[in-house]
């Protein structure tokens, strides 16, 4: 039960992209067609997870242990790099195949504010590795939902007559407001 | 380009938020209210200012191939003091703004000034860039979220000007969408004539 509540809100309530605002510069960026949405999707559920595994050790045996919760800003964004740069070696010797499908995702992921955002919210809300580990993929889950709707809709907005000054960037925004609105409905139920 | 230029490019002509959409997450999520957006455009200056400097100071020292990584670490050393003074001084606004102050670490608005300019030009001219980038970057989110507050709660850094909630919608999610695709459509028509 608590699991399936941490998921539902994870993809649906509080969705990452359209109600926290984390990961805006991918959302904007790539959703430009559903294929791509869905490998880059991917490629964030995989590092996320990986991540926030990675950085919940480093909080609860090193970072506590010695004193050292100050550092966390630092030493989270360096686990980060540290971890898609080796994800992206292994990768490309391990399973070429998959490596060409995420490959030209990885390095934009560092810098994505989804990922240290959701390792830093598992430790601020005191989940354990378990629980963690189910948020963050929830959470990307949610994440590629929210781009894989947005490209649908923006395919469709690509052929209709929107006024000059509204094309591109504003009503890309305007109708990513709308879908959050959409996603205001399911507040409440979890 | 002479100092005066250099400083007043991040206000106009080269605004981080209105024309080269860079750092949208924190600029979606803290302009709640003028006075939140102003909170976090600042400690992004601070940081901006201070990472520029750094990085022009120690920029020849640096390896080429380890740039990166190492100005990564000098922006999070900042946003860490930015942190620890705000979780002090400011305890309200730390909380309200939350997890965006460690996410300024990743804010592309700082680390591509690092690469695109500090580590190219010197202390001065850098600190000059990122003191006008930082408050160019600062005045954007004032204003958004002074729109947002106006239309959400009909007030403005906290004075009424309307009795009671107006349009709710502008302070919640969908609402800063939806402000800020107005904002850049209206800028993108200023710029066009002007």
């Amino acid at each position: 039960m608590e699991y399936f509540v941490i998921i539902v809100s994870a993809i649906f309530v509080s969705n990452i992209v359209l109600m926290q605002f984390l990961g805006i510069c991918p959302f904007l960026g790539v959703s430009k067609s559903i294929n791509t949405s869905i490998g880059m999707g991917a490629a964030v559920l995989f590092v996320m997870t990986l991540a926030t595994i990675a950085t919940w050790l480093f909080q609860y045996y090193i970072l506590n242990p010695f004193g050292l919760a100050f550092m966390q800003t630092i030493v989270f964004i360096l686990v980060i790099a540290a971890l898609v740069q080796m994800v992206e070696i292994i990768l490309k010797k391990v399973s070429p195949s998959l490596y060409q499908a995420l490959g030209v995702y990885l390095p934009l992921i560092t810098t994505n504010c989804a990922v240290l955002g959701v390792a830093i919210l598992t430790i601020q809300k005191d989940y354990n590795l378990m629980e963690g580990t189910v948020f963050a993929m929830s959470t990307a889950i949610g994440f590629t939902l929210a781009l894989v709707i947005f490209a649908g809709i923006r395919e469709h907005l690509e052929l209709m007559e929107v006024p000059k000054g509204m094309r591109g960037i504003p009503i890309a925004l305007i109708t990513a407001g709308i879908l959050a609105l959409a996603f205001m409905g399911f507040t409440g139920m979890a | 380009m002479n100092q005066i230029q250099n400083f007043t490019k991040g206000f106009f002509k080269e605004s981080p938020t209105f024309v080269l959409l860079l750092g949208m997450c924190p600029t979606l999520a803290t302009t709640t209210s003028a006075i939140n957006g102003m909170g976090m455009g600042l400690a992004t200056a601070f940081v901006l200012t201070m990472s520029n400097l750094a990085v022009s100071l120690v920029k020849d020292l640096i390896p080429d191939k380890i740039r990166i990584p190492a100005f990564v670490v000098i922006i999070a050393t900042f946003v860490t003091i930015v942190e620890l003074v705000m979780q002090a001084f400011v305890p309200g606004l730390y909380e309200a703004l939350g997890i965006f102050i460690p996410l300024i670490v990743v804010n592309c608005i700082v680390l591509g000034r690092a690469e695109a300019y500090a580590s190219s030009h010197g202390p001065w001219s850098s600190t000059v860039d990122g003191l006008g980038m930082g408050l160019g970057f600062t005045m954007a989110l004032t204003i958004l979220g002074a729109v947002r507050e106006l239309l959400g709660s009909g007030a403005i850094f906290g004075i009424h000007f309307i009795k009671g909630n107006f349009m709710l919608i502008f302070i919640l999610a969908p609402g800063a969408f939806i402000a800020l695709g107005y904002l850049i459509a209206l800028i993108n028509r200023i710029r066009k004539t002007s």
